[in-house]
């Protein structure tokens, strides 16, 4: 009931003019910056920092928000349309998405990302206001022992990822496991891998490798088949809206989505990708057309893309709570507080409670705000389907490029984005899944570095997986996705010479 | 959409932008951060920027950042692109030193021009509420009767906060070479890790810990800076009777190639900068505590500094001599 009492005092306080306009700022800077490549909202919000020095606290803190749920919005708009996902956390809604987008089902593809964000971000936020307290206990509960579980959890599922054949399945992840290796070794600060380059040290961004594997990939395929095998492209076919079966297959995917995200997000190491994967193999298992996965279901486009904005207002938990940054637009946000003498924990909540729940209601506006924003756009956004294909690719290739630039100055940036834009040509030629080349490169380092810390706090002890409930349990149930298939065929064969 | 998107960026930035106050006019001054944008390197370079504009002695100042390998791209690019350059500055620090060494970079801090060091930050070692240990002798002793089991948390390997965990665990009287020290990556993680009670200990900027500290669920023991912190009631290292002072610097240097009096001019604008009241409320509003030096007590303080790292790290085997 308190909490309740304070979130109407918190609309009050976020309904004046002045914060209204605030909001409508940052979700409009943060549907733009999500569209462009390279640029994403940790880097507005740094900008911005300045600049806002004198502005009032409250105001500008709803601004930042609206940025960050803004960038999440935008970021499935390139995903969808020109398969090069601007964020790492967009690399699941490419998968479906794309394969919507080509066959005339932009439409419904952006608008099932539209809804699934407004739901998942309306709910996740009201989880922020209710459950906060409690959650971020059990936050700071989850040790390196369960990270590594819920990690092995997602690699079982990767392989929902690998296509028709699971050799070439492996292959692909296991390119993406070595490139994950390469960079400053986190535990003892040892370079590996990076023949004295010093751009290597940082490891290999993954929305290069994405936007390489993804986006210029695909143009140098379209290109080289062009003259012999062109590639039909249908802009819109059926309706341009979501029909009555589209709905009927989002729901689902939109609330099993925010299940996902707002926890894990709101885990400080959690992130938005693993939630995103773990939706996208739960809605092609529970999914009632399995036929239409990695030709364009949109189940595989309504979860994922639910689970990654859930997770953005699960960010702000620890974020709030505790003053835990969990992801890099949460840390640059926690500068903006403190750059207004603010520290975010325990103690805001009692301090500042016009501020906390004016931002908290604000947050609600924001996502109300980003769907009327979205919706009217995405007839605009199919027409770029439009376009002839070389001119729609060779546009791809240019804006790939300058976003990698933008978001990273340097040659040998633009130089891997090619080569791995040419391992996507020789991956697609030759039929390997991409995917999991990208989950490779996401899990690899994160999985190495919660295993060998848990191992660093056990003093060396590998029990101390079995003997957390935490891990157990995520353990047993990656046994259990691995084993139960092998199971339940051969308890089909046992039933079937029953017969 | 995207010419939009940039158009509509541009007037919102220009329109916040006219907050800034007036300036007076000189020159122009480009200002490298080694690190992305809201670490602490860029807010120091976005400080520096936001103080010479406003007291009018520079006309316009741009900020750049260059990611990557601990700043040592940025030092790099600033080495060969800056040469000569009295306009243009480099912001860095005592975390730059550790990582020269520790990504044995081909360039090094001998190659630039030290102007000034501005500011520090004080560390603290905490432990979680619940634990045994009351007092930073009771922490001490423990690393001393089992080092491996004394779990340290901070952040990155080779970072501020492992020197210090080395420095501690040697003046307790144990093998520094032998510290547990379990890094994390930013310090949500850390502070996570504390806060539920899996590691005997952890060190972080004062700051970062701050709140936690206040409502009493992390419980400080010491802090690293040579005095105590305004208004905090945490004793230092050294006044427990433990031999270690460290402070986390951030300092402003310029390119190679400099004259004696150029380099003097730019000193000298620095100098005002600190000494403005602007700046003064940039550092009470950040929280950041002066530490300006300059000339030849810096250029000393830096030599020791190196020397001071480049031990520590090679005894606990993050450099190999």
């Amino acid at each position: 009931m308190d909490a309740l009492a304070s979130l109407a005092h918190g609309f009050a306080v976020a309904l004046e003019p002045t914060k209204l306009m605030f909001a409508a700022i940052g979700v409009l800077l943060g549907t733009a910056v999500g569209v462009l490549p390279g640029i994403g909202p940790a880097l507005t919000v740094a900008l911005l920092l300045p600049v806002t020095f004198k502005l009032d606290p409250t105001g500008s803190l709803i601004m930042f928000a609206g940025i960050y749920y803004g960038g999440m919005y935008g970021g499935s708009t390139t995903a969808i349309l020109i398969n090069a996902p601007g964020e790492s956390a967009s690399v699941a809604t490419a998968i479906e998405g794309n394969k919507m987008a080509k066959a005339g089902r932009g439409g419904p593809a952006l608008a099932t990302a539209a809804i699934g964000s407004f739901v998942a971000g309306t709910i996740a936020t009201a989880g922020l206001a209710f459950l906060a307290p409690w959650l971020v206990q059990i936050a700071v509960n989850f040790g390196p022992w369960d990270y590594f579980g819920l990690m092995v959890l997602a690699f079982v599922t990767v392989s929902a990822t690998f296509g028709d054949s699971p050799l070439r399945g492996l292959t692909s992840l296991t390119m993406g496991l070595a490139l994950g290796l390469i960079g400053i070794d986190k535990l003892t600060g040892q370079s590996r891998l990076t023949f004295g380059v010093p751009e290597l040290l940082d490891g290999v961004e993954v929305t290069t490798l994405a936007v390489g594997l993804f986006a210029v990939g695909e143009a140098l395929f379209v290109a080289s088949r062009f003259k012999h095998d062109p590639e039909e492209v249908v802009p819109i076919r059926g309706s341009l809206w979501m029909t009555k079966e589209d709905w009927k297959r989002s729901w689902g995917p939109w609330l099993r989505g925010t299940l996902y995200g707002f926890p894990i997000g709101a885990l400080p190491a959690g992130g938005a990708e693993i939630p995103t994967f773990l939706s996208y193999v739960t809605e092609r298992k529970l999914s009632k057309h399995p036929e239409e996965f990695g030709q364009g279901a949109i189940e595989g486009v309504a979860g994922p893309e639910a689970a990654n904005n859930a997770s953005a207002a699960g960010t702000l938990v620890p974020l709030l709570t505790l003053g835990l940054p969990t992801s890099a637009t949460a840390a640059i946000m926690l500068a903006g507080f403190q750059q207004y003498g603010l520290n975010p924990g325990p103690l805001l909540f009692a301090e500042n409670p016009g501020l906390v729940w004016g931002l908290v209601a604000s947050l609600f506006i924001a996502n109300a705000m980003l769907l009327v924003l979205n919706l009217p756009l995405i007839g605009l956004w199919v027409r770029l389907l439009a376009i002839p294909q070389p001119w729609l690719y060779a546009g791809i290739l240019v804006f790939a490029a300058m976003g990698t630039v933008a978001a990273k100055p340097s040659v040998v940036e633009i130089g891997m984005l090619f080569v791995f834009g040419f391992i996507g040509l020789l991956m697609r030629r030759w039929d390997y899944p991409i995917a999991p080349m990208v989950v490779g490169l996401i899990l690899g380092p994160m999985a190495e570095a919660q295993l060998r810390r848990s191992l660093q706090l056990s003093l060396g002890d590998p029990m101390v997986f079995l003997e957390n409930p935490g891990s157990a349990t995520l353990l047993g149930i990656a046994a259990l996705c691995l084993i139960a298939p092998f199971v339940m065929r051969n308890l089909n064969r046992f039933k079937a010479s029953e017969d | 959409m995207k010419l939009f998107g940039r158009v509509f960026a541009g007037l919102a930035f220009a329109g916040l932008a006219l907050m800034a106050g007036p300036a007076l006019a000189q020159q122009d001054i480009k200002i490298m951060a080694p690190a992305a944008p809201g670490g602490g390197w860029d807010s120091t370079a976005r400080s520096i920027q936001q103080t010479l504009m406003q007291t009018g002695l520079a006309k316009s100042v741009q900020v750049t950042n260059v990611t990557g390998a601990g700043g040592t791209v940025g030092l790099a690019q600033f080495i060969t692109g800056a040469k000569g350059d009295p306009n243009q500055l480099i912001v860095n620090g005592f975390v730059m030193v550790g990582a020269i060494l520790t990504n044995k970079s081909p360039v090094t801090l001998d190659q630039v021009t030290p102007i000034a060091r501005l500011t520090g930050e004080a560390l603290v070692i905490v432990v979680p509420a619940s634990s045994p240990h009351k007092t930073i002798q009771d922490l001490s002793a423990a690393v001393k009767a089992d080092v491996a089991k004394a779990v340290w948390a901070g952040g990155s390997a080779g970072g501020t906060d492992h020197i210090l965990a080395a420095l501690f665990t040697k003046a307790a009287g144990a093998e520094a070479a032998k510290v547990n020290y379990v890094a994390f990556s930013g310090g949500g993680e850390a502070l996570a890790a504390m806060l539920g009670g899996r590691v005997t200990a952890g060190i972080s900027g004062y700051g970062e810990f701050e709140s936690q500290i206040k409502t009493g669920k992390l419980r400080a023991l010491a802090v690293s800076s040579p005095k105590r912190i305004e208004g905090v009631d945490v004793p230092t290292l050294k006044e427990s009777g433990i031999d270690v002072e460290m402070v986390n610097w951030r300092a402003v240097m310029a390119p190679p190639g400099l004259t004696a009096e150029q380099r003097k001019s730019v000193t000298d604008m620095i100098e005002k900068m600190t000494k403005s009241k602007e700046w003064a409320e940039v550092l009470k509003a950040r929280g950041w505590d002066d530490y300006f030096m300059a000339g030849d007590t810096f250029d000393a303080y830096l030599k020791s500094e190196q020397s001071r790292v480049g031990d520590i790290l090679r005894s606990v085997g993050l450099v190999k001599s």
